[in-house]
């Protein structure tokens, strides 16, 4: 559906080449490329905007490497920027002491935060780390089954208080089963809401108030369009995150939503949802996912070949 | 600074001073491309508004009236293409409604809201629960439809053949007299080849069981989704033979612009919107409103 970055640059290319020099006037056409790039790709408007000024900052005077064609080194220099905005490779989950850690999940609606907290105690048991998992959506029906049965999968013990109690106390009284089980994390899911619900994201706040998590993940699905920015920005300051997930990269998405949540909110996306199985968690990698969002896989080997 | 500013109010002190500026026109760009539409199909609804002032030598002024019409003709467009305007189940046959889309969009819920208005609409109605795979999906599909008392048709097994709690279900629904059999499938993504396929065999199944009900496919698309929404509206259409999209989510602040793109470029109608969780959160769709909505956004602008 998307062509390369390389080939939406073409006619863009033909201002740069001959030319040994990146300026302000040939590389016009260029950025505006990789401008309708990142909006294909999903990228925020306004996060676009600001990244297309510091590529320009970066490209600008820049000499052209002998060798290397101008396009090409115009490519790397985009590349290279949008690693470096995307954060850290692999930031960990925080890891207290005294146990226990304490993890509290967020997000809108449907995005993969109860199949993510299962995921996460998986891949905390390949660290030997035990978990409990604490449900604490009332609303959606069936969401405590879900987290049971996830529970049962992976053979880890779940805390909950049916639907009638309320998600801070669930999640009050579910850390303090945690400290008696001496486990050494525990996840608390939490219900899908609307940043604009203004009384779901104060319930959200009273659970992080309560518990006071030592990390707090916003789960993001990776399809998300402009929204991301948005989400993000109310999540982060009304509630406070400390790091993201981006779930069902194993579509076929571009995921520009990752540049906006890691701008927005500044912090580190510590994993990658890429599957509907337990199993299908894995650390997030800025260089591949840069590559992804502006399609140019190919055109990188290029360049280092050069 | 930044400030807050309604654009449409901001537009019109653009655009009232003369032809369609640059600046109008990026202004309307902006505004379409923040609400999801596209740069392909924003880039084809500036060049229409283009054209359409300068043939009809239209005030630019005017301009978000030309621009809200040619929206509405995008999304209207399907019913000069044939399909009907007014959408209900028709009574006394068996229909079958099969919903599909990605994981997470809202199709479950989709469903309950839909049994609701069948129910208070006086239509004998049954739910098959053909998400077989997601954890606690039948607990939760069965709890919708307890709410309007429709009975849900599912497979205790685990891990079984969604294609088989379809056939179990249209013999429970022919054998009732049921009027509207609402298939719940689970959430696929369009890459994933074997689940496509599965969903071919939901299809073919429907298609060789109940050929002379009235199918509808619908494709359910969440208002938050970006560019990703053209590619599933384009592979669902194939494997499920679409008639039809509901948009979800749309009570938060994403305008769901790309349904616009989809119904642009495969010609299917939006039928229905979700906007709650509730029961009672679904709504026909309007074109009239869902474009008053998309250009209703404010956005950040340099004060
Ligand atoms: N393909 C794929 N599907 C995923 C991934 N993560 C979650 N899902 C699916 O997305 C859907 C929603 O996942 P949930 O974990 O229920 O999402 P949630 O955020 O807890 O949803 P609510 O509690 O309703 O807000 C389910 O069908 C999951 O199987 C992923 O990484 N890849
Ligand atoms: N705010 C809002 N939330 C919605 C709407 N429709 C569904 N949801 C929520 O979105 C989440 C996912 O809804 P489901 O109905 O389980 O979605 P699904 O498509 O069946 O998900 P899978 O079967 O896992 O693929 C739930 O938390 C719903 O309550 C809507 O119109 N607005
Ligand atoms: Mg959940
Ligand atoms: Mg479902």
């Amino acid at each position: 559906m998307f062509d390369a970055l390389a080939e939406r640059l073409e006619s863009a290319w033909k201002t740069l080449r001959g030319q040994d020099k990146i300026t302000e006037n040939n590389i016009q056409e260029a950025l505006r490329e990789v401008r309708r790039a990142l909006l294909e790709a999903d990228v925020n408007l306004q996060v676009a905007k600001d990244f297309i000024e510091n590529v320009r900052q970066r490209a600008i005077g820049a000499e052209v490497i002998a060798g290397v064609r101008p396009d090409q080194q115009f490519i790397k220099i985009v590349y290279d920027a949008l690693v470096e905005v995307m954060g850290e490779s692999h930031s960990p989950l925080a890891h207290a002491e005294p146990p226990p850690t304490i993890i509290l999940m967020a997000g809108l609606q449907g995005t993969g935060k109860t199949t993510a907290t299962a995921k996460l105690a998986l891949h905390l048991r390949k660290e030997r780390r035990s978990t409990l998992l604490v449900a604490t959506d009332v609303y959606r029906p069936a969401a405590i089954d879900q987290l049971i049965t996830l529970g049962k999968q992976i053979d880890v013990p779940v805390f909950e208080m049916g639907t009638e109690a309320s998600p801070v106390e669930i999640a009050r009284q579910g850390v303090a089963k945690a400290k008696e089980l001496g486990v050494d994390t525990v996840i608390i899911d939490t219900a899908g809401r609307l940043q604009i619900d203004a009384d779901m994201m104060a319930e959200l706040a009273a659970i992080k108030e309560a518990v006071q998590p030592h990390e707090t993940l916003l789960v993001v699905d990776a399809m998300t369009g402009q929204e991301a920015a948005n989400l993000t920005r109310a999540f982060h300051e009304q509630v406070g995150i400390t790091g993201a997930i981006l779930t069902k990269l194993d579509g076929d998405t571009r995921g520009g939503a990752a540049l906006s949540v890691r701008q927005v909110s500044g912090q580190p996306i510590k994993f990658i949802g890429v599957g509907e199985k337990v199993e299908a968690l894995q650390p997030f990698y800025p260089d591949r996912l840069a590559s992804r969002i502006l399609g140019m896989g190919d055109v990188l080997t290029l360049v280092e070949k050069a | 600074g930044k400030t807050r500013r309604g654009l449409v109010h901001q537009l019109r002190a653009i655009v009232g001073q003369g032809p369609l500026s640059r600046d109008a026109v990026e202004e309307i760009e902006m505004l379409l491309l923040q609400s999801d539409v596209g740069v392909k199909a924003t880039d084809q609804i500036i060049a229409a508004l283009q054209t359409k002032i300068r043939q009809e030598t239209l005030p630019a002024d005017q301009a978000i009236a030309y621009l809200k019409e040619i929206l509405r003709d995008i999304l209207d467009r399907p019913f000069q293409a044939g399909y009907r305007r007014d959408f209900a189940p028709k009574k006394g046959v068996l229909n079958i409604w099969l919903i599909a889309g990605v994981n997470g969009v809202g199709k479950t819920t989709t469903i309950g809201k839909l049994a609701h208005i069948a129910t208070q609409s006086g239509y004998r109605c049954l739910i098959a629960a053909a998400d077989t795979f997601r954890a606690a999906a039948t607990e939760q599909v069965k709890i919708w439809g307890q709410r309007s008392n429709v009975e849900v048709i599912a497979n205790p097994g685990k891990n079984t053949d969604p294609a088989a709690v379809v056939f179990d279900a249209i013999g429970a629904a022919q054998a009732r007299g049921t009027e509207l059999l609402l298939v719940d499938t689970a959430g696929r993504l369009q890459n994933k080849a074997n689940l496509m396929e599965e969903l071919k065999k939901i299809r073919r199944i429907i298609d060789k069981k109940a050929g002379n009900a009235q199918i509808e496919s619908l494709l359910v698309l969440d208002a938050t989704l970006g560019q990703n929404g053209l590619r599933q509206a384009q592979v669902f259409a194939e494997a499920a033979q679409l008639t039809g999209v509901i948009l979800t989510k749309l009570d938060g602040t994403a305008k769901g612009g790309v349904a616009l793109a989809v119904v642009q470029e495969l010609g299917l109608p939006i039928r229905f919107i979700g906007a709650g969780e509730g029961i009672k959160d679904l709504r026909p769709f309007s074109s009239f409103e869902f474009v008053e909505a998309l250009l209703s956004s404010e956005v950040e602008v340099a004060a």
